[in-house]
């Protein structure tokens, strides 16, 4: 059993990439070389061939391919490009490599990268990668390499699942999980029990297999039972904002969304409606969502996903004006003689609707020549990367007597010239149980079933992009 | 390391071969691991294709998973492999065998390619949508594996673009998309079915398809982007009022006028901008930009800048589209520009492509907050980024001469700047910009000569070079004394700039050959022993042509009129300029350049093709792959729907068109109706949502909906009536899917599905007045009442009052949301044998409650035939209360039911019923497949009757469609006991096929199983409780005698079919 370990660790650490590439590649030639062939005449075929997970540092730790294999050296391309980007985001998703398309996704430190080999809609593809990092998120609670490489089976049956021959099957979380058990910690033992119960003959594997993708409502599990059935629904709004150097509000706007979490048995056809529908302005709507209901009458309609689901996002039209719940004071300047800079920052509570602003944070991205800070935060914690030039004052609750200052010193490297741009502040904060819009929820009614259901909402208020410029 | 390999290898192929489970499961997982590492475990392939025909689907699963990866490289072990498959691919179950195909066509083995086809064309005709789902998956498979059987596949494709269910419908376009893109003749037919379904197709489908339908579009319609496109709106109401492709506005004189199916595109995609996927978004702001009149586009504008706010790699391409985009059309995006503000966190591909969309926007009204906004830019610690910016500000300057000089000044400022990199580039914009209005320009000139010896940039400095040169008339003292400098430094200069002091150099000989004649020569000379040819060159090339000699004769005259002649200014133009020879929203619009596979999307034809190709014409009854029954019913059908549902005096209306109007097609009363009945129409919609539901539900029977249309015309003022009760719009249209109108009455939702929520749109969008007439209904059934009275008190000259007449309502939602929720719904399936469409269904409408009995409340009841909504088990009763008492009821709902277990699914109680005033609701009852009655208490505030509903027997059944073949394996099964059968006498006037089927389907809600012999009827269905398979089957043998036989093991129900079956067909 060790020796098994130690040569998976071998493996793992040796990360002798074109190894294994060439040894793949050798045993298969003849006939590798006849499929390459083929695309090259034909050309046509799938939407998506092949997909690789590349870390932050270009170790490739996962591929899958729906045809035949790709070799992993068309990564090369992407890691070229990736190298010489300076910040991972700023490698472009769309690559062209001289035989195939490499369109990328960057999503919590790893780069989800699909091979393409035909014209096909970009956002199609980054779409659909997007959503297999949503569905591992949603498998594992996080989405990470580590844990990707522990469930690699989970993971290999879900990429197979979600795609065939390139094009995309089940997406649907609640169908996923109805084929493919999320792991816990009873997996094992289940898993033979249910050898043991449910094989014995071949007659009863359909039970094991999805019923939703059939159903007239793809995204319910079928048959679904609670004891306590409940039903939640959190209006989130963001506000994106632009600050001025004196504090103007060059754009401001609010952006809102509702996740929903329901655990209902059966049917339940709910409908939700507002008090105030007109205040959005462009909406977007989970597939549950009947249109003509929202078109007609403004009221949500639908028959809900098992689970958390986002039911809607929506826009606030921009004719309403934006309340910004805080006021930025800021100095930052650096000095032409002498090393160094001076920055003084206070926030105090704007247009909060009588709540309170918590967790706030300030992010300031400093220019390159600022070596360190000495600063004094009169609440809350600040730090300093000293690698990144990231500075980020952690302040937690506003309070309206004392609004909270940081002030102090930045010192510059010497010699290096005064930097022409003041860093621009990104603020984060929370105000509970306001929708700072003004939206509210009139109703949330259940047809189709007998039971009455827990119902809550509850609203939030954060700052999206709100940027503040000095 | 070789040995632990080769040890680890071993190690694995003993847990293959082990007897327990959990060691193979557990094997398998690590060579799953392997897999994904890319390590190669193909040695393992003998140990591994030996359980593939293991139970366990776990195991079985990675099985699969490990066979795809090598089949290819282990050809002779994987043919192993293959009858396994085979044998699923017969498999009753639909999930089994659309794994097997999944798994076969990808085994990438040419040799079995014959075996592929042949599965495919089998799953191509099974019964379950998801199989077929999958052959149209296999097809691709396929075709890359071997493109010679290409003529097989698109016979192939094309059975399967007939496909109804909205689950096949993506799969098989985007099949027909990598086979056969050109065959567009295939679509033709498919056309208004797959706009109809769009809604309800999976998201991924609904990319592939719009994007298909585009380039469909283009090839069919005509451009819409003419003159007299304004039209187009008046066009748009005539297509609403009335469905019929053919009509045309009688008035030639208008320019343009839109293809109603054009129209039907424009129209079904829109919702889809609310889709949350934003690939569905995107295309069908393609769709819009590409095929929508100008004026419409701008529909897409919010949903596109609502994605935005999506993934940075979404933004990337979707900005990139706006940016091609807004090159032609500004408006479209200026009102959002502020969306387009830079952030200091964005990434630089997206700073770039945001101030490009910027750019593009700026006009006379909205430049300088444009420019405000760029100055901010300008000083971005991201120094490309604030490169790109001073370019920007430089086309800005350019396009909008207003803010020309501003903007010069802007940036002679930023020749001060610390960073070399601005500078440099304001240095590179100034001089284009001083090209293209060189006027007294001269201080800038002289400026920029000062700051010369401080930019490094070679790029800038060559541009300063050659401005000095091209204007050194403006600048006579200074000039010379830069090229004494340059003189100085050109050994160490950067070619860029050796070539322009050289140009400097000669231009300067020729205007002030006194100064600077000297320098020249020495110029020349060392740029004659450069260490670059191009630099030689140059100078050698100038020397002949200014310095005079005995050689150069010809040239040199010319010289002056060479070198300083006027030059074009450049043109600063977007980089986006061009892009749109690509469709928007592909991966060739995205890198500019022609990705292997891309399709020109064609230009408009000039003159369009013909439009009846689109017309899907009536298919006959026994080919029908799902069996309709053609012409017989039509007739009937109108006859039925009114009389039964509507009163007496819509039965003159409905007889006529009935008869007369069956097959006429086109007619040409529609359009009248739009261009006048504004507001009629309004409350025309509704019914016209039924017409329309009933239409594209059945897919083959243009004419039967379109006498229902015609109908209707005849009927407006009574429509105009009934209108003011916009519920009726719902009741109307649930009971067109069961009448006879609609073949597709109970089951196959997924053709009903798309058609009716589609209708419901169109009423919904259309009229926003009736829309909100019914809002207030809903909420307020009372009011609604009295509205109802008042038009109806208007217009009743004409017709006897009825009490119930006017058109059941439903006050509460029930109803509307079951149609709501066909529209939902995807496809309706039962587990193998596909549940589906004709039911002839005669409505018979039976007593609830007389009214005498009830105080005033009478109830009547009958089986829409429908899937019940509420429970699969249970079936659907619709119950029309009516209130013939002169008081109002209150709170009508069910009470007590007996026995106590009965599962019913009871309507929402109703709040009031006025006098006169009747509703319809619909209830689901569990019968447990037995014909006892189920009893109930039907309660008022003040009493409660008992009441009961016994159903006959046939209608505890749902349709099946299953193949002859099928049908005949299935009676096998279903032999001895539970078979009876008997010869019966037919009355004479039921021995045509048609009126058999007409018999059967009254009596029982069977689905017609197509048969290849005359003499041979067969009807399949399953009992709404248990789903027992009940097939009936008619042998006719002489005249008027017939074998009867049915096949279920429900033996009671068989019994009591067989009597009720023999009793129909006894009769005439």
């Amino acid at each position: 059993m060790s020796t098994k370990r130690n040569f998976i660790d071998l493996q793992r650490h040796l990360k002798d990439r074109t190894r294994g590439a060439f040894s793949a590649a050798h045993t298969l030639l003849p006939y590798w070389h006849r499929v390459t062939h083929q695309w090259q005449l034909e050309s046509a075929a799938e939407m998506i061939h092949s997909l690789f997970l590349i870390n932050h540092t270009g170790d490739i730790f996962l591929e899958k391919h729906w045809k035949s294999v790709i070799s992993r050296g068309v990564c090369d391309y992407f890691l070229e490009v990736k190298e010489k980007a300076v910040e991972p985001e700023n490698v472009p998703p769309v690559l062209q490599t001289p035989h195939h398309y490499l369109i990328s996704i960057y999503r919590d430190k790893l780069f989800f990268l699909s091979v393409i080999q035909t014209e096909v809609p970009p956002l199609f593809v980054i779409e659909f990668l997007h959503r297999v990092a949503d569905t591992f998120q949603d498998y594992f609670g996080e989405c990470s390499e580590s844990i990707i490489k522990d469930n690699v089976v989970t993971v290999y049956e879900l990429l197979e699942e979600m795609l065939d021959n390139g094009f995309p099957l089940a997406t649907e979380s609640n169908i996923l999980k109805e084929m493919i058990k999320p792991p816990t910690i009873l997996r094992s033992v289940v898993n033979t029990l249910t050898v043991l119960l449910f094989f014995p003959g071949s007659s009863n594997v359909g039970d094991k297999l999805p019923t939703g993708q059939l159903s007239n409502i793809p995204w319910r599990r079928a048959a679904v039972k609670y004891t306590n059935n409940e039903a939640y629904f959190d209006v989130i709004e963001e506000i994106d904002a632009i600050l001025d150097k004196s504090g103007m509000t060059v754009f401001a706007e609010i952006q809102g969304v509702i996740e929903a979490c329901t655990r209902l048995s059966g049917m339940p056809d709910l409908t939700l409606s507002f008090m105030n529908p007109r205040l959005l302005d462009d909406v977007s709507f989970h597939p549950c969502v009947r249109f003509k209901r929202w078109e007609s009458e403004r009221v949500l309609s639908f028959i809900p996903p098992d689970g958390n689901f986002t039911l809607m996002t929506y826009h606030v039209s921009s004719q309403n004006l934006v309340a910004i719940p805080v006021y930025v004071k800021q100095n930052i300047s650096f000095f032409e003689t002498g090393s160094c800079g001076r920055l003084d920052i206070t926030i105090g509570p704007k247009q909060t609707m009588g709540k309170m602003v918590e967790g706030l944070m300030v992010t300031v991205h400093m220019p390159k020549a600022v070596l360190s800070v000495n600063l004094t935060a009169s609440q809350g914690n600040y730090t300093y990367d000293l690698a990144t030039k990231v500075l980020v004052w952690d302040i937690g609750k506003l309070n309206p007597q004392k609004p909270p200052n940081l002030r102090g010193t930045l010192s510059v490297q010497s010699g290096a010239p005064r930097p022409e741009e003041n860093p621009a502040l990104d603020i984060k904060l929370k105000i509970q149980q306001l929708a700072i819009s003004g939206l509210k929820v009139n109703r949330l009614d259940m047809y189709g079933e007998k039971y009455k259901p827990f119902k809550g909402v509850k609203y939030m208020t954060k700052a999206g992009k709100f940027q503040v410029r000095t | 390391m070789q040995l632990s390999h080769y040890l680890w290898n071993e190690d694995l192929k003993e847990m293959l071969e082990s007897n327990k489970e959990s060691l193979k499961l557990e094997a398998m997982k690590r060579i799953v691991g392997l897999i994904a590492k890319g390590k190669n475990a193909s040695e393992l392939f003998p140990a591994v294709v030996k359980n593939v025909a293991n139970k366990n689907i776990e195991l079985k699963k990675l099985v699969y998973v490990y066979l795809v990866r090598y089949a290819e490289e282990q050809q002779d072990l994987a043919l192993l492999s293959i009858s396994t498959f085979q044998r699923a691919l017969k498999d009753p179950n639909q999930f089994i065998r659309a794994s097997a195909l999944r798994v076969l066509s990808s085994i990438r083995v040419p040799i079995i390619v014959p075996i592929m086809m042949v599965a495919i064309k089998e799953a191509a005709a099974d019964l379950s949508p998801y199989v077929r789902k999958t052959s149209a998956h296999a097809i691709q498979k396929l075709y890359s594996l071997d493109p010679d059987q290409k003529e097989q596949l698109i016979e192939v494709i094309e059975k399967l673009l007939k496909d109804k269910s909205t689950l096949v419908a993506g799969s098989v376009v985007m099949a027909f998309e990598d086979v056969c893109p050109d065959r567009i003749d295939l679509i033709h037919k498919n056309y208004r079915k797959l706009c109809n379904l769009l809604v309800d197709v999976e998201e991924w489908g609904q990319v592939v398809i719009i994007s298909m339908l585009t380039r469909y579009a283009r090839t069919q319609f005509v451009s819409p982007w003419k003159e007299g496109a304004m039209f187009d709106e008046n066009n748009d109401k005539a297509f609403y009022e009335s469905d019929s492709e053919e009509k045309k506005d009688p008035t030639e004189d208008k320019p343009y006028i839109m293809d109603p199916d054009h129209r039907l595109l424009l129209r079904n995609t829109k919702p889809l901008l609310q889709s949350r996927n934003t690939a569905v978004v995107m295309s069908v702001a393609q769709l819009y930009w590409h095929l929508a009149p100008k004026h419409e586009v701008s529909a897409v504008t919010k949903s596109l800048v609502r994605l935005l706010r999506s993934h940075r790699e979404v933004q990337y391409i979707v900005l990139q589209n706006i940016a091609t985009m807004s090159i032609q059309r500004k408006g479209m995006f200026e009102p959002s520009m502020k969306s387009f503000y830079v952030r200091s966190t964005d990434a630089t591909h997206i700073k770039t492509l945001k101030l490009e969309i910027l750019t593009n926007l700026a006009n006379e009204a909205n430049i300088s907050t444009i420019l405000r906004e760029f100055q901010t830019y300008v000083k971005s610690q991201d120094k490309a980024f604030a490169a790109a910016t001073i370019q920007a500000i430089g086309r800005c300057a350019t396009n909008i001469s207003e803010v020309a000089d501003t903007c010069l000044n802007g940036l002679v400022l930023l020749l001060s700047n610390r960073d070399e990199t601005v500078v440099a580039e304001s240095v590179v914009v100034i001089k284009k910009l001083l090209q293209t209005q060189p006027t007294q320009h001269s201080e800038i000139i002289k400026h920029m000569a000062k700051l010369f010896d401080n930019i490094t940039v070679p790029m800038a400095r060559a541009s300063i070079l050659w401005l000095m040169g091209e204007y050194c008339e403006k600048v006579p003292k200074i000039a010379p004394d830069v090229l004494r400098k340059m003189a100085k430094s050109f050994t160490v200069e950067e070619d860029i700039v050796k070539l322009q002091i050289v140009n400097l150099a000669a231009k300067l000989y020729l205007t002030n050959s006194k100064q600077t004649k000297l320098l020249t020569q020495y110029i020349l000379n060392l740029g004659k022993y450069d260490q670059n040819y191009d630099i030689r060159d140059r100078t050698r090339f100038i020397r002949q042509l200014i310095v005079p000699s005995e050689k150069s004769g010809a040239l040199n005259k010319y010289a002056r009129r060479i070198l300083l002649a006027p030059k074009p200014a450049p043109l600063l133009e977007s980089a986006f300029k061009d892009r749109d020879r690509y469709q928007l929203g592909t991966l060739s619009h995205s890198l500019n350049t022609k990705a292997s596979g891309y399709q020109e999307l064609p230009d408009w034809p000039a003159v369009a093709p013909d439009q009846s190709v689109r017309n899907v014409e009536i298919i006959e009854p026994v080919k029908e792959w799902a069996p309709s029954l053609g012409k017989a019913k039509k007739p009937k059908s109108g006859d039925k729907f009114y009389s039964d549902e509507e009163d007496e005096k819509e039965e003159e209306g409905s007889d006529s068109s009935g008869s007369e109007d069956s097959s006429s097609s086109s007619s040409s009363g529609s359009s009248e109706e739009s261009g006048s009945e504004s507001e009629e129409e309004s409350s025309g919609t509704s019914e016209k949502t039924s017409s329309d539901s009933g239409k594209s539900s059945t897919g083959s029977e243009g004419s039967s909906s379109d006498s229902v249309q015609n109908k209707k015309k005849k009927k407006t003022k009574k429509v105009v009536k009934k209108k003011s009760k916009p519920a009726a719009a719902d009741s109307d249209s649930d009971e067109n899917g069961n009448g006879p109108v609609a073949s597709s009455s109970s089951s196959s939702a997924e053709s009903s599905s798309g058609s009716e929520t589609d209708s419901e749109g169109d009423s919904d969008s259309d009229s926003p007045a009736a829309q909100k007439k019914k809002n207030n209904v809903k909420s307020k059934p009372k009011v609604e009442v009295k509205s109802k009275k008042e038009v109806s008190l208007l217009d009743l000259d004409d017709f006897s009052p009825a009490p119930q007449s006017n058109t059941p309502k439903s006050a509460v939602l029930s109803s509307s949301l079951l149609s709501d929720l066909e529209g939902l719904s995807l496809s309706n399936v039962s587990p193998t044998i596909q549940v589906t469409t004709p039911s002839f269904g005669p409505m018979k409408t039976h007593e609830l409650l007389h009214h005498m009995t009830g105080k005033g409340l009478s109830a009547k009841y009958h089986f829409p035939r429908q899937p019940c909504l509420y429970q699969p088990s249970m079936v659907g009763v619709q119950v029309i209360l009516t209130n013939s008492s002169d008081h109002t009821l209150e709170e009508i709902h069910v009470g007590e039911r007996n026995p106590a277990s009965l599962n019913i699914h009871c309507f929402n109680t109703i709040e009031r019923l006025e006098p006169e005033a009747s509703v319809t609701v619909s209830m689901g009852i569990d019968f447990s497949d037995s014909t006892q009655a189920a009893n109930f208490q039907l309660c008022t505030k003040e009493d409660g009757f008992s009441v009961s509903i016994q159903p006959a027997v046939g209608e505890l059944l749902m349709p099946s469609t299953m193949t002859e073949q099928d049908f005949s394996k299935e009676q096998g099964k279903l032999l001895g006991m539970n078979e009876i059968s008997e010869t019966i006498t037919m009355a004479t006037a039921n021995t045509s096929s048609q009126a058999i089927s007409k018999q059967v389907l009254s009596v029982a809600n069977l689905g017609v199983v197509s048969s290849s012999q005359s003499n041979f009827h067969r009807f399949a269905g399953r009992t709404v409780s248990s789903g027992d398979l009940v097939l009936v089957s008619l042998e006719v043998k002489e005249s008027c005698s017939a074998l009867l036989t049915i096949n279920t093991e429900k033996s009671v129900m068989a019994s009591m079919l067989l009597r009720d079956l023999k009793q129909a067909l006894a009769q005439a």
